[in-house]
C-alpha cells in the first residue's frame, strides 16, 4: 500500500521548512533509518530518516522549495511491484490527515471585581480552652514534635548536618539519636543537595523524612530537588507518585552573620504550587504546625528562626498537639487597622499594638503561621472589620509576602479599604556585618508603628 | 563503538534470545514511530529517542528480579518498555493525552509507574542521580532486600551531585546499581571534549566503588555484568558502578542536527554493533529461528506499536478540570 511522506515538524516550534535537499531519488528503495532528505527549519538543517521501508515512488516536493507547510504529503512510498504512476496525484486535501491540536481552553473570565461576601474563615480554637499549659522554648516544642511523631510512625527519621552525634547544631534534635539510634537519626556530610536528592527519593519509596538543613541559606544549593523533585512530581506523575518530606531548619537573620546568612526565604518557596510553606512563631505553633506538616502528605518547607528558637511561650500539654496548616491566628482582636505578619515579624507586630493600644489606636494581629495555602479569607475577613492593612516580614521588598498579600487584597476586598496597604519589609540590602547597619537593614517595631498611624491617617 | 567481540556461542536458551530481540524491538519500532509523530505535530515539545540504546535496558531488565527499582533521566521510553509499562500508555503520554501514564500532564521526560516501580523520567540531568539513591535508602531502611537501578549519562556524570551521591551510597552502603549510560556524547559535546576521565566508572574508585565497562550493544553482555552487579548490591556490599558504552543512532532531540558527529561514524555502528542485529544473527546461525519466525515477531511487534499510536492518536485531551488536580495529595 503506498504510503504519503509528509513534511516532518523537527523542532518544538517548527511550522514551516525548505525542503533543501533529496538523498534518494524515484525509484530508490529505503529502509527504515535511511536518510531521504536534508531539511532546513528554523533552528537548523536536518536530516529527514524514512520510518517505513519500500520504494520512493514519486518525489512531490522538488528540492530546493522553501515555506513547505508541517504535513504536506513531500514524497509517496510504494511497496515492491506497486506502480506509483497508477496513483492519483496527491490530493492537497489530504495533507491535513494529522489532526491539529486542538485550541486552546479560552481563559477563565477573571474573578468579578465586586466587593465580595465575607469568606468562611476557621475560627476555631487549636485546643481545648482548658488544656494545661506549660512553659516551653520553640526549640523543645520542635523537638518534641519530631520525638513524638517518630514514635508514632516507623517511617519517619531525620537527616541533616549534625543532627545526631553533635545533637543539633542549633540542638534541635537533642536526645533524638540517643531515643531512636543512627538508624533514624542520621549524620550527612556537608553536602545539601546530595542528601535532599537522597531524602525526596525516599520519600518516593515509601519514607517520611524530615531533613534539617544547617540554616536555609545551604538550602539554596538544594532547591531544584526541593522544587523540581518534591514540589511537582505529584502533578507530572497524574497524581501517582506524592513525596511526604518536611525540610526544616533556621531562616531569616539571626545576629551579625551578614549577607550569606541573613536570608528569608518565605516568599520564595510560597510562589511553589506543589510545596506547603509553614513559618511558625510561637512555641505552641511550632510543635503543632510541625506535628502536621510531617503527617502531610505533601511536601512542606518548615521556615523556623534562630532568634525565636530559645523563646519560651505556652504550650498546651495535651497527647497529640496538632494545629492545621493554613490556618492563620487572631493574637490581638481589634477594630482600627489589621496588622498581618508570620514568623519573627509577629515580634514587631505584636509589641507595636502594644504600644498603639496605649495611644488608642486598636490593632487587629493576625499570624498567618502557613504562608502556602494561606489563609486569606483570614485577612480579607479582618479588612473587613479594620479597613486598613500593614504587612510585616523580615524578606525584601520586591516579590515579597506583603505584595502578594496586597494584590489578595485589592482583588477582593478593594471597596473595603479605606488606604493603601503598606508592606513593611526589610530593606532591599543585602545584611550588612556592622551592627548599627544591621539594625537599620531589618524591619523595626517604630516602622511598623509609623505605618499603621499613616494608614489610619493619625 | 568498535566492532564486537564477544559474539561467540552464548550459553543462552533460544527464547530467553527471541525474548530480547522482541523486546529491543519493541523499543526500535516504539522510537520509530514516536519519531513520525513527533515530524506530524502530534508530539510537542521535547523528545529523546533511544534508538541505538536498547540492548542497555532490556538486559539490565533481565538481571533485575520483581520489586527492584528504576530511575533515570528524560531518555526514558526505552526504561519504561522493557519495566512492562503499556505502550499505548507511553504513547498516549507523549501525545499529552488523558490516556497517557500521567493523564498528558507529563509529557515524554515526566512519566512514572509505581505498579512497575518506575520512579521516573527526569528532566534535570543528573537530580534522578541522589533520587535514586533515596529509594534504595528506603529499600535498605525497610530491609527488603530490593536494589534500584538508578541510570545516567556520561553528560550526567559531570554534575556534582553525582558524586555527592556516590560519596554517600558509599558511606551508608546503599544497594543501588549506577548505571552509566555512556552513549558518547552529552547533548553536542563529545566525551573526550567535556570529561576528564576516559573511562568514567573510574570515578567510583575515588569513593571505594567498584565498577566495570560494559559493551552496551551486546545485550548478553550487559545481562551477565546486570547480574553480577545486582548480586554485589543484594549481599550488602554497597553501591556498584556499570558504566555501559553505548550509541544513540538519533540526535541529542528532534531538533538536533547533529553536525559534532560525522553521518559515517553513525553509520559503522549501525552495521557493525547494532544490538537487535547481534541478536537477530546469534537467532539465526544458531538455528534457534527462521527467518519466518523472526518476520512473525516484527509483525507482531509492529502491530503493537500501531495499537498505541492509534490509542494515542484517539485518546481525549485531559479534561479542563485536570489543570488544577495532583498538585497536592
Amino acid at each position: 500500500m503506498a504510503t504519503e511522506i509528509l513534511m516532518p515538524a523537527l523542532s518544538p516550534t517548527m511550522e514551516e521548512g525548505t525542503l533543501a535537499k533529496w538523498l534518494v531519488k524515484e525509484g530508490d528503495t529505503v529502509s527504515s533509518g535511511d536518510i531521504m532528505a536534508e531539511i532546513e527549519t528554523d533552528k537548523a538543517t536536518m536530516e529527514f530518516e524514512a520510518v517505513d521501508e519500500g520504494i520512493v515512488g514519486k518525489i512531490l516536493i522538488e528540492e530546493g522549495t522553501e515555506g513547505v507547510k508541517v504535513n504536506t504529503p513531500i514524497a509517496i512510498l510504494v511497496e515492491e511491484g506497486e506502480d506509483a504512476s497508477a496513483l492519483p496525484e496527491a490530493a492537497p486535501a489530504a495533507a491535513a490527515e494529522a489532526e491539529a491540536a486542538p485550541a486552546a481552553v479560552e481563559a477563565p473570565a477573571p474573578a468579578a471585581s465586586s466587593a465580595p461576601a465575607a469568606p468562611k474563615v476557621d475560627l476555631s480554637p487549636d485546643w481545648p480552652a482548658d488544656a494545661e499549659m506549660a512553659q516551653q522554648t520553640v526549640r523543645e516544642a520542635l523537638r518534641d514534635a519530631m520525638a513524638e511523631e517518630m514514635r508514632s510512625d516507623a517511617d519517619v527519621y531525620l537527616m541533616g548536618e549534625e543532627v545526631a552525634e553533635y545533637q543539633g547544631a542549633y540542638k534541635v534534635s537533642q536526645g533524638l539519636l540517643d531515643e531512636f539510634g543512627s538508624k533514624r537519626v542520621i549524620d550527612t556530610p556537608i553536602t545539601e543537595h546530595g542528601f535532599a536528592g537522597i531524602a525526596v527519593g525516599s520519600a518516593f519509596g515509601g519514607l517520611k523524612p524530615i531533613v534539617e538543613f544547617m540554616t536555609f541559606n545551604f538550602a539554596m544549593q538544594a532547591i531544584d530537588q526541593i522544587i523540581n523533585s518534591a514540589a511537582k512530581t505529584l502533578y507530572m506523575s497524574g497524581g501517582q507518585m506524592g513525596c511526604p518530606i518536611v525540610f526544616r531548619g533556621p531562616n531569616g537573620a539571626a545576629a551579625r552573620v551578614a549577607a550569606q546568612h541573613s536570608q528569608d526565604y518565605a516568599a520564595w518557596y510560597m510562589q511553589i504550587p506543589g510545596l506547603k510553606v509553614v513559618m511558625p512563631y510561637s512555641a505552641a505553633d511550632a510543635k503543632g504546625l510541625l506535628k502536621s506538616a510531617i503527617r502531610d502528605p505533601n511536601p512542606v518547607v518548615f521556615l523556623e528562626n534562630e532568634i525565636l528558637y530559645g523563646r519560651s511561650s505556652d504550650v498546651p500539654q495535651v497527647d497529640d498537639l496538632t494545629i492545621p496548616l493554613g490556618k492563620a491566628r487572631i493574637w490581638r482582636e481589634g477594630s482600627d487597622v489589621t496588622i498581618v505578619s508570620f514568623g519573627i515579624g509577629m515580634q514587631y507586630a505584636l509589641e507595636a499594638a502594644d504600644k498603639l493600644a496605649e495611644e488608642g489606636i486598636n490593632a487587629e494581629v493576625l499570624d498567618l503561621r502557613t504562608l502556602r495555602p494561606m489563609d486569606t479569607g483570614a485577612i480579607i475577613n479582618s479588612v473587613m472589620k479594620t479597613n486598613r492593612l500593614v504587612t510585616v516580614e523580615e524578606g525584601w521588598p520586591q516579590g515579597s509576602v506583603g505584595s502578594y498579600i496586597s494584590s489578595v487584597v485589592m482583588q477582593e476586598a478593594f471597596d473595603y479599604l479605606d488606604a493603601p496597604v503598606i508592606n513593611c519589609t526589610g530593606k532591599d540590602v543585602p545584611m550588612p556585618y556592622a551592627a548599627n547597619l544591621e539594625k537599620l537593614a531589618l524591619i523595626t517595631t517604630d516602622e511598623v508603628i509609623a505605618a499603621v498611624k499613616q494608614v489610619t491617617y493619625r | 563503538m568498535a566492532a564486537r567481540k564477544t559474539t561467540k556461542k552464548p550459553n543462552v536458551s533460544a527464547e530467553e534470545l527471541k525474548t530480547y530481540y522482541r523486546e529491543m524491538l519493541l523499543i526500535r519500532r516504539f522510537e520509530e514511530k514516536a519519531g513520525q509523530l513527533y515530524g506530524m505535530g502530534l508530539i510537542g515539545g521535547f523528545c529523546h529517542l533511544y534508538i541505538g540504546q536498547e540492548a542497555v535496558v532490556v538486559g539490565l531488565e533481565a538481571a533485575a528480579k520483581e520489586g527492584d527499582k528504576r530511575i533515570t533521566s528524560y531518555r526514558d521510553h526505552g526504561h519504561m518498555l522493557a519495566c512492562g509499562m503499556e505502550p499505548g500508555g507511553v504513547m498516549a503520554e507523549l501525545t499529552g493525552r488523558i490516556g497517557g501514564l500521567s493523564k498528558g500532564k507529563g509529557g515524554s521526560m515526566h512519566m512514572f509507574s509505581k505498579e512497575k516501580h518506575f520512579y521516573g523520567g527526569h528532566g534535570i540531568v543528573a537530580a534522578q542521580v541522589p533520587l535514586g539513591a533515596g529509594l534504595a535508602f528506603a529499600d535498605k531502611y525497610k530491609e527488603n532486600g530490593g536494589v534500584t537501578f538508578t541510570y545516567f549519562g556520561d553528560g550526567a556524570a559531570n554534575q556534582g551531585q553525582v558524586y555527592e551521591t556516590f560519596n554517600m551510597a558509599a558511606i551508608w552502603s546503599l544497594p543501588v546499581v549506577f548505571v552509566i549510560e555512556n552513549n558518547q556524547y552529552a547533548m553536542g559535546t563529545s566525551q573526550a571534549r567535556s570529561t576528564s576521565t576516559k573511562d568514567i566508572y573510574h570515578r567510583g574508585e575515588a569513593f571505594g566503588i567498584p565498577g566495570e565497562i560494559v559493551d552496551g550493544m551486546d545485550v548478553l553482555a550487559v545481562k551477565a555484568a546486570g547480574e553480577k552487579a545486582v548480586a554485589h548490591c543484594r549481599a550488602g556490599k554497597g553501591p556498584y558502578i556499570l558504566e555501559i558504552k553505548t550509541y544513540r543512532y538519533r540526535g541529542h532531540s528532534m531538533s538536533d542536527p547533529a553536525k559534532y558527529r560525522t553521518r559515517e561514524e553513525v553509520q559503522k555502528v549501525r552495521e557493525q554493533s547494532d544490538p537487535i542485529e547481534h541478536v537477530r544473527e546469534l537467532l539465526l546461525t544458531g538455528k534457534h529461528a527462521t527467518e519466518d519466525d523472526l518476520k512473525a515477531i516484527d509483525k507482531e511487534i509492529k502491530e503493537i506499536v500501531n495499537q498505541a499510536a492509534e490509542f494515542s492518536k484517539e485518546s481525549p485531551e485531559p479534561s479542563v478540570e485536570e489543570l488544577w488536580t495532583d498538585i497536592y495529595a
